[in-house]
């Protein structure tokens, strides 16, 4: 698939030595909802102001759909949508008017159609006369969305977007995102809610400590890093893993009354077999099992633990 | 050009205006009459004429020119500062749209309002005293160059500043005060002749002379020199501008 958006040895340090990006590397694809993934302070917002043009680079380039954001700003910038993580808006002008105003600011003409498409789409339209002070939290976050979606951008910069907002409103924006996927555009986003990106995205990267650690497709990374677990609950307390077991890595939990035993779903064999049959012969009865899967926020963790 | 975008932010800012009427028009209207009223009329009656004028009539220049400089200071630097102090300034900078372009719809709508202010109150100053203007295209002359000069520095003074205090201070400090002592309320050759060497020094003398000639043909310093000042101003704070751009200063980190 053609990259619409290439990052190359990217580095930004801060006047005050604090060095944000390190040599970052980084191809979107087009048209792929792509989740940027890291702590507090790993720089996935200085990522994306830089790209944005928001802040300057220390060293390396960014190339959007084969514009230099530097050299060739206009044509770069002109594709681009950035809906930040703060709420920032003009609080005494009207809905209508600041939609109205960054499709202006983004070179096109006015389109009274589209905006009320859009104000329509993103449930704003009883609204477009109200000034923004008087909206609420969510209806400010789809206000943003609204204005970076009012120039008609190919790559849609999402800096935590349902950071604040209700579960309802959480999904009514992961919606709102596969529906613009499905129009074309490019979806980059920033998150902390790792459901989030299970939920939506086609690839992930993570970032820590201004560094890319990990990019791969969701599905993927979560075959090669996801682990399996079959928790089995006990007729009787434990004291300790009987020596027999020992090379099956069990767990104690639960003050003895479960075992856990963590496996490769992917592998040739679980061992699940032969764990049950060393279980009956050691005299080891269980009352129940249940299996699960490592989840995203799991191998996230893991994964800037181990960076640490 | 990003034509688009630039009338997006003219317009913008125009519509700001509409928003606060009162504070943005009323408000220099009313305080410019009252100038009129002590100066012109309660103090004014009691002081000789001033070079053939008549002290009320000789104020008009000097008063008009006190609110086209605070008010094109005003907001042009209020008009990039609060896109900082909001956080929306991350749109202008995001956006496909020079420097030189977004600076140009600042001064221009910030101009703009000044311009239509000193005209408002020459038309309120034409209700307290009887007005000539010799020469009316120099008069326009000087109004548009001064209102663009001083926005353009009303724009630095945003763009430097990170607090309101700041904000006002170089307004307060040293707009205001240049402006009553550059002959606003009196020529200076009533001064001693020390006085009237140190006033040179003043930059709002050469405006405030010029501008009175346009009206009067009378003036302090040649119109010459006025003119040659009031570009000296504008390129010394186009060039400002120009390095702020050029480095992103308390813009771009």
């Amino acid at each position: 698939m053609h990259n619409i958006l290439s990052v190359s040895e990217l580095s930004k340090t801060y006047d005050s030595r604090f060095q944000a990006l390190k040599r970052i590397n980084l191809d979107i694809r087009r048209g792929e909802i792509f989740a940027l993934l890291g702590p507090n302070g790993a720089g996935k917002t200085t990522l994306i102001s830089i790209i944005c043009g928001i802040v300057k680079a220390s060293e390396g380039s960014v190339r959007v759909d084969g514009h230099d954001i530097v050299a060739d700003y206009r044509a770069a910038r002109a594709m681009i949508g950035l809906v930040p993580q703060e709420l920032t808006t003009d609080a005494f002008e009207s809905v209508w008017a600041t939609v109205s105003f960054s499709r202006g600011l983004f070179g096109k003409p006015a389109n009274p159609a589209y905006i009320e498409k859009i104000l329509r789409e993103l449930s704003l339209w009883n609204k477009k006369d109200s000034k923004i002070i008087t909206l609420s939290g969510g209806m400010k976050r789809r206000l943003l969305i609204a204005k970076a979606l009012s120039h008609e951008p190919e790559i849609l910069f999402l800096d935590e977007p349902t950071a604040g907002v209700d579960v309802n409103l959480r999904r009514d924006m992961w919606q709102l995102v596969r529906s613009l996927q499905a129009t074309g555009v490019t979806i980059i986003l920033t998150t902390h809610y790792i459901d989030e990106a299970e939920e939506m995205a086609d690839r992930i990267g993570v970032i820590s400590k201004g560094e890319i650690i990990l990019v791969d497709e969701k599905a993927e990374l979560m075959r090669k890093l996801g682990k399996k677990q079959m928790t089995l609950q006990l007729q009787t307390t434990l004291e300790r893993i009987p020596p027999a077991l020992a090379a099956y890595q069990l767990e104690l939990a639960s003050d003895g009354n479960e075992l856990i035993y963590t496996f490769d779903a992917q592998g040739e064999r679980t061992g699940i077999v032969a764990l049950l049959k060393e279980l009956n012969d050691a005299d080891i009865v269980f009352k129940d099992l249940h299996t699960t899967q490592s989840s995203l926020e799991d191998i996230f963790v893991s994964l800037v633990k181990e960076e640490k | 050009m990003n034509w688009h975008a630039m009338r997006a932010i003219y317009l913008f800012e125009m519509a700001r205006t509409r928003r606060t009427l009162l504070q943005s028009v009323i408000s220099p209207v009313i305080s410019t009459s009252l100038y009129f009223v002590v100066f012109g009329a309660a103090i004014g009656s009691r002081i000789d004429e001033i070079e053939g004028i008549s002290y009320g009539a000789f104020i008009v220049p000097g008063l008009i020119m006190l609110s086209l400089l605070t008010q094109s200071v005003a907001n042009a630097s209020f008009g990039i500062y609060f896109p900082k102090f909001t956080g929306t300034i991350y749109e202008l900078l995001s956006a496909p749209i020079s420097y030189i372009e977004i600076a140009a719809a600042y001064v221009g709508a910030a101009a703009t309002k000044s311009i239509i202010l000193g005209l408002i109150i020459l038309a309120t100053a034409g209700l307290f005293v009887p007005l000539q203007v010799a020469h009316p295209l120099w008069m326009l002359l000087f109004l548009v160059l001064t209102a663009v000069t001083f926005s353009l520095f009303g724009f630095i003074i945003g763009i430097w500043a990170d607090n309101f205090e700041k904000l006002q201070l170089v307004p307060l400090l040293i707009i205001t005060p240049l402006t009553f002592l550059g002959g606003s309320f009196y020529s200076i050759n009533m001064l001693p002749p020390v006085w009237q060497t140190i006033t040179l020094f003043n930059p709002v003398v050469y405006l405030v002379s010029g501008f009175r000639w346009s009206f009067y043909d009378v003036a302090d310093v040649g119109v010459g020199v006025s003119l040659v000042m009031t570009l000296l101003f504008l390129a010394v704070f186009l060039a400002v501008v120009a390095w702020i751009f050029k480095t992103g200063y308390r813009l771009k980190t």
